[in-house]
Order: structure tokens, then C-alpha cells, then sequence
């Protein structure tokens, strides 16, 4: 039973992978190109394990951005993952600590979004968390095996081929749809705008600022 | 040296911090509502401040032109997403769209 919940989590996930790999291998590639020792661009894919702010913090290192401002930034990138936390925080509060410690550490967009759902349909009873488990088990051996093949293909894939462009889309594909409302939707638009206002800003400063006011303009449009 | 080490390890410990924060707090403390409720806001606030330069900013500079390939493909993926709800399309549709404007542009 628990193999089966384990396998079809993993089988669940399989078609989200054709969005990660390519994402993966262009964050080796960009790891690398921004001067990272082979070894931490491949620990940081371990240890973060968060493509979006690894993205971020190559993108903030090769701009030579101070450490602090990269961990920030990191930070406000990945808080949505606190969102994701408290909605599957009931369904794993029967759970002993070590699995909650090893669910938390494969919480990322793709795997909650499966896992979400196959806990609203099926209830926590069971062996669930198995799933959730493959679920993100399938997402981490896909990263750790794209940004290896980034690191090891580094500067042979062209840049004509635009890959990096495969981020704007996923984050496109996983905004848009989620727009369901007159505040989600001005949240949206208003971190939007003033990315592009704070854009001169230095170290990407105009990033933090847009997620406030963005998050201001929600907060603010639910009261109207 | 850049401080590479310094980075992966705080980032890493935080991002994990914020992962486990509900999870391991569950039934021992409630967070105040208009923190739950801000938090609502987080992602899209986060990826659309995340997309938009990828869109606009060629050479580090804003680009706000019909004639700038990844503002167009960027614009097609965004329908492409509202209609379809698919990731796949989305991605699929949005990377032919840049390669089609890049072409025509080129």
C-alpha cells in the first residue's frame, strides 16, 4: 500500500518534470557562468532546492549584489512556501516529527500542487503522506539531475536557443490561472508595475519593494 | 571569493525555516489572521514582480516597444494561460511564439 501511494505520486508529478528539467539544466549553465564552484551550484540545488530563488541568487551574485541583500531577496522569492506550509499543516498533523521534517524539505510549487489535491480528494487517512512523498521525490531527482547536466554542459548550450525564457513562461502558466479575483488580480498588476518603475533600483532592490506592494494592494482591494 | 557558502547555507536554513513553519507549528500556534491573509497575496506579488523584467528588460534596460520578441511571446503566453490553463501549452506556446518574433524581428 505504501508502495503503491509512494509510485503514484511519482507518476502524478511526471508531466510537471517537462517543465523542470529545462529549468534545471539552465541554472547549471548560469551557476556556472556567474562563478560558482561547480560543487556549491550543485549544493545549493540540494540544500535550497527552489528554482525561482536559485535563479535569483545566481542573477544577484554575477551582478556582485552584497550577501545580504541575495538572502533577502531569497527569502521574500520562497515565502509563498509559507502558504503551502499552512495548507497542508491539517493533513499532516497526525505525522511524526522526522516525516514532517522530510515532507517540509520537498514542499516546492509543483509538489504541494499535486499533493493538494490529492489530499483534498482522499482525506489524510492512510498512507497519504506516501504520496506526497513521491510527489516530491520525483520533482528533487529531476532538479539535482538537471542542474548536474547544466554544470556539465555549462557554455555549450547556445544562447540563441532562449532557454532561460522557460522561466518567465512556468511562473506565467502558475500566476495567471490563479488570478480568480478583483484583489488577487490587482496584487498581480501592482507588483507588476512597480517592478518595471523600480527597475533602476540597484541589486534588484525593485523586487522586494513590487512583493510589498503588491501584497499591499491585495490587502487593500479586499476592503474596498 | 564571493561568499558562495555563506549564501546557499542562509538562504537554504530559511527557505527550509518557512517550509516547516506551519507543519511543525500546527495546533501549538495560530497566526494572526492578517498575516494568513497577506500571505494570500505572496505568489502572485512574488512571480509577477519576477516576470515583468524578464519580459521588458533587454540589455538592462526597459524595452516597452512592439518590436521587443520577448514582450510579445510573453503577452501570447499570458493568454495562452488564461484561456487553456495549461502549463504545458503555456511553456510550449510561449517559447514557439519567441522563436516566431525573434525570427520576424530578427
Amino acid at each position: 500500500m505504501k508502495r503503491i501511494q509512494l509510485l503514484s505520486g511519482f507518476q502524478y508529478t511526471l508531466p510537471l518534470l517537462i517543465g523542470i528539467a529545462p529549468f534545471g539544466m539552465i541554472y547549471g549553465v548560469l551557476a556556472v557562468k556567474a562563478g560558482f564552484p561547480p560543487a556549491a551550484a550543485q549544493a545549493m540545488s540540494a540544500i535550497l532546492f527552489a528554482g525561482s530563488s536559485q535563479f535569483m541568487i545566481v542573477n544577484l551574485v554575477a551582478a556582485g549584489s552584497p550577501w545580504l541583500v541575495v538572502v533577502l531577496t531569497a527569502v521574500v522569492v520562497n515565502l509563498r512556501h509559507a502558504l503551502y506550509s499552512a495548507s497542508l499543516a491539517p493533513f499532516l498533523k497526525h505525522l511524526p516529527a522526522g516525516w514532517k521534517a522530510v515532507l517540509a524539505y520537498v514542499l516546492v510549487d509543483e509538489a504541494y500542487a499535486v499533493g493538494i489535491h490529492h489530499y483534498e480528494r482522499e482525506g489524510s487517512a492512510g498512507h497519504q503522506h506516501w504520496f506526497l512523498l513521491g510527489s516530491g521525490l520525483a520533482v528533487w531527482v529531476c532538479w539535482q539531475a538537471s542542474t548536474a547536466l547544466g554544470i556539465f554542459l555549462g557554455a555549450q548550450i547556445p544562447a540563441a536557443w532562449s532557454l532561460d525564457f522557460t522561466l518567465a513562461l512556468t511562473f506565467i502558466a502558475i500566476v495567471v490561472p490563479g488570478l480568480k479575483n478583483r484583489p488577487l488580480l490587482l496584487s498581480a498588476v501592482t507588483a507588476a508595475v512597480t517592478t518595471v518603475v523600480a527597475h533602476p533600483l540597484p541589486y534588484k532592490l525593485g523586487l522586494i519593494l513590487a512583493a510589498l506592494a503588491g501584497i499591499a494592494a491585495g490587502l487593500w482591494s479586499e476592503r474596498q | 571569493m564571493t561568499d558562495f557558502w555563506l549564501i546557499i547555507l542562509l538562504a537554504g536554513g530559511l527557505t527550509y525555516a518557512i517550509r516547516l513553519s506551519f507543519i511543525a507549528l500546527h495546533g501549538r500556534w495560530q497566526a494572526p489572521q492578517w498575516f494568513v491573509r497577506a500571505l494570500r497575496y505572496v505568489p502572485p506579488a512574488v512571480l509577477s514582480a519576477i516576470i515583468l523584467p524578464e519580459l521588458l528588460v533587454v540589455d538592462g534596460q526597459v524595452l516597452l516597444s512592439p518590436i521587443n520578441p520577448r514582450l510579445l511571446a510573453g503577452t501570447a503566453a499570458i493568454l495562452i494561460a488564461w484561456r487553456s490553463r495549461n502549463v504545458f501549452l503555456t511553456i510550449a506556446g510561449g517559447m514557439l511564439f519567441l522563436y516566431l518574433f525573434q525570427f520576424l524581428l530578427g
